[in-house]
């Protein structure tokens, strides 16, 4: 990456979220700045409460900043963007739909027309290996299929920025790696710039070209770690010593942070 | 390494069957599954039956419950004397008229409610303080106004429908998943296309269980409807066989709008059935 002319495609300039709840201002978010470069894969841990999720909120546009600026292509994020396409930890496919009508609805709603949006939905289908499933409802899948659909779905609205709230925090271990996998895959293939959001370190390590640690109360950067292993990642990476290490290095790190908020 | 982790997860799923096939046997027993369902129906009919029986015979219950016989025979006597059609289809014009007034009225006021928190203040105490008054009780208010005859039936019949529909429906859209409508909104939808393409099709089942209920409550409110100096229908019959004590004919119509009621609840699980089949949770 070094000697590359790196764009900043994500400036988070000084942010500051207070939320007014019955028991007095509570501030989720406060003095976070970071530069996010193109087709970047970033992670962020954190113990809970150290708006993460409200971070991501923020860039998606869902949510407004109390002070401080977004920008995205040096743009002020005043809204949602198709540019920034959003994965959820709860799959938040629709019910009604089916697979195909899940990951083609950004696609129908910037008025596509049906054979299109079709073959560009099938498309992504296909990179997550549900072609079975064209015309399943979700109720018929599995947690992991659904989240493949809900990637899939994110991806057919070619967004240039992929936010991930835990995307598979819900799953059990074997299909998270397996999803951690794919996801790398696609990520090599047909790049973003990612900002991934997880309670898992592992994950963290594997997947982010950075982890940002969180801190909470208020919530600020502790800590921006750069992992240097390079891609292709895969499993197997998780037993080098530079991935111990990382590990190691951000596990005591996060703990100190959960001891805090214990306090 | 691969190999290994295949291995592991067929041991896992081995233990899994097994310790399935050894549960099975003791939490059902067998036979009462194979029995089929139509079977069950039959034979809960026929204890209806012999219940039915014994409640004519012990003095008591006797005079309330002639036999089954006399009831058969009371169709005859109600056809002769032309008036079981007629009745029949009075009642079900009430009904399905004051139902499908009440639906949509219901509907946009049941939207309103949840997507403005005033509307929803001011109107859902009322709605849930009227809801609790059995129609019977309003009925002569509605009659000083509406006179007497079919309008009177119909606005008796709306009023208790769109009570009970619009909190069924507004309760619907407020516990939609608030994630459904981030995810279309990241997906570029915009309000129009929140309400018609997220918000519309998250409600139908609600919109569906509403229509039950509506049903239910129409025909519930049936008697109190037809108080109001109808001229035919099954209420009015009911109560006006009621001053000549004959017991025959008023069990018959008492069965009948049970007999409408299932018919009711049928067809609305059938259409339930095409326009909800997407959901996660059935029956």
């Amino acid at each position: 990456m070094a000697g590359e002319e790196r764009v900043v495609k994500l400036k988070i300039d000084n942010v500051r979220k207070v939320y007014n709840s019955q028991n007095g201002e509570v501030i989720a978010l406060n003095g976070v700045s970071l530069d996010i470069y193109e087709n970047e894969f970033i992670t962020v841990v954190g113990p809970s409460g150290c708006g993460k999720s409200t971070l991501l909120n923020i860039i998606a546009g869902l949510e407004k900043t109390t002070s401080g600026k977004v920008f995205c292509d040096d743009q002020e994020i005043m809204d949602t963007g198709t540019e920034r396409g959003v994965v959820f930890q709860q799959y938040a496919l629709f019910p009604w739909l089916t697979v195909l009508g899940n990951v083609k609805f950004g696609l129908s709603l910037q008025g596509m027309k049906k054979e299109k949006a079709d073959e560009i939905a099938m498309k992504y289908i296909r990179m997550v290996d549900l072609e079975d499933f064209v015309n399943s409802y979700p109720k018929e899948l599995s947690g992991g299929m659904k989240q493949r659909v809900a990637i899939a779905r994110a991806y057919a609205a070619n967004p240039s920025v992929l936010l991930m709230d835990e995307p598979f925090g819900a799953l059990d271990a074997q299909t998270r790696t397996q999803l951690q996998e794919e996801l790398l895959h696609t990520w090599e293939k047909e790049q973003k710039t990612c900002f991934f959001i997880t309670h898992d370190v592992d994950e963290a390590i594997i997947l982010g070209q950075r982890v940002i640690i969180m801190s909470a109360r208020p919530g600020r950067i502790k800590e921006v770690v750069d992992i240097n292993i390079p891609y292709p990642r895969s499993q197997e990476t998780k037993i080098t010593p530079e991935f111990l290490e990382a590990k190691n290095y951000i596990w005591s790190q996060v703990y100190k942070e959960y001891l805090e908020v214990r306090k | 390494m691969k190999r290994v982790v295949k291995i592991v997860i067929n041991q896992t799923l081995k233990t899994k069957n097994k310790s399935n096939v050894k549960k099975t046997p003791m939490t059902k027993s067998n036979w009462v599954e194979k029995i089929p369902s139509n079977l069950w129906v039959l034979i809960s009919l026929v204890v209806a039956i012999f219940i039915w029986t014994i409640l004519s015979i012990i003095p008591n219950t006797s005079r309330s419950f002639p036999n089954i016989f006399y009831v058969s025979e009371s169709v005859v006597t109600m056809m002769q004397r032309g008036v079981f059609w007629s009745d029949i289809a009075s009642s079900l014009i009430s009904v399905l008229v004051g139902f499908l007034i009440g639906f949509v009225i219901s509907l946009p006021v049941a939207v309103l409610m949840a997507w403005y928190r005033p509307i929803r203040f001011i109107i859902e105490p009322w709605i849930q303080f009227v809801r609790n008054i059995p129609p019977l009780a309003y009925v002569p208010l509605v009659v000083i106004s509406a006179g007497v005859g079919r309008t009177p039936q119909i606005i008796v019949i709306t009023i208790a429908t769109f009570l009970t529909m619009s909190i069924t429906i507004y309760q619907g859209v407020r516990n939609i998943d608030p994630t459904l409508i981030k995810a279309a909104r990241v997906l570029g939808a915009k309000d129009k296309d929140i309400f018609l393409k997220v918000i519309a099709p998250a409600s139908l089942p609600f919109i569906m269980t509403a229509i039950r209920l509506g049903t239910a409550i129409g025909l519930t409110s049936l008697i109190a409807a037809e108080s109001t100096g109808a001229s035919a229908g099954l209420g009015m019959r009911i109560r006006a066989l009621n001053n000549t004590f004959e017991a025959s004919p008023m069990l018959l119509y008492i069965i009948v709008i049970g007999v409408i009621g299932l018919i009711f609840e049928r067809l609305v699980k059938l259409l339930e059935r095409r326009l909800t089949g997407w959901q996660e949770k059935r029956e």
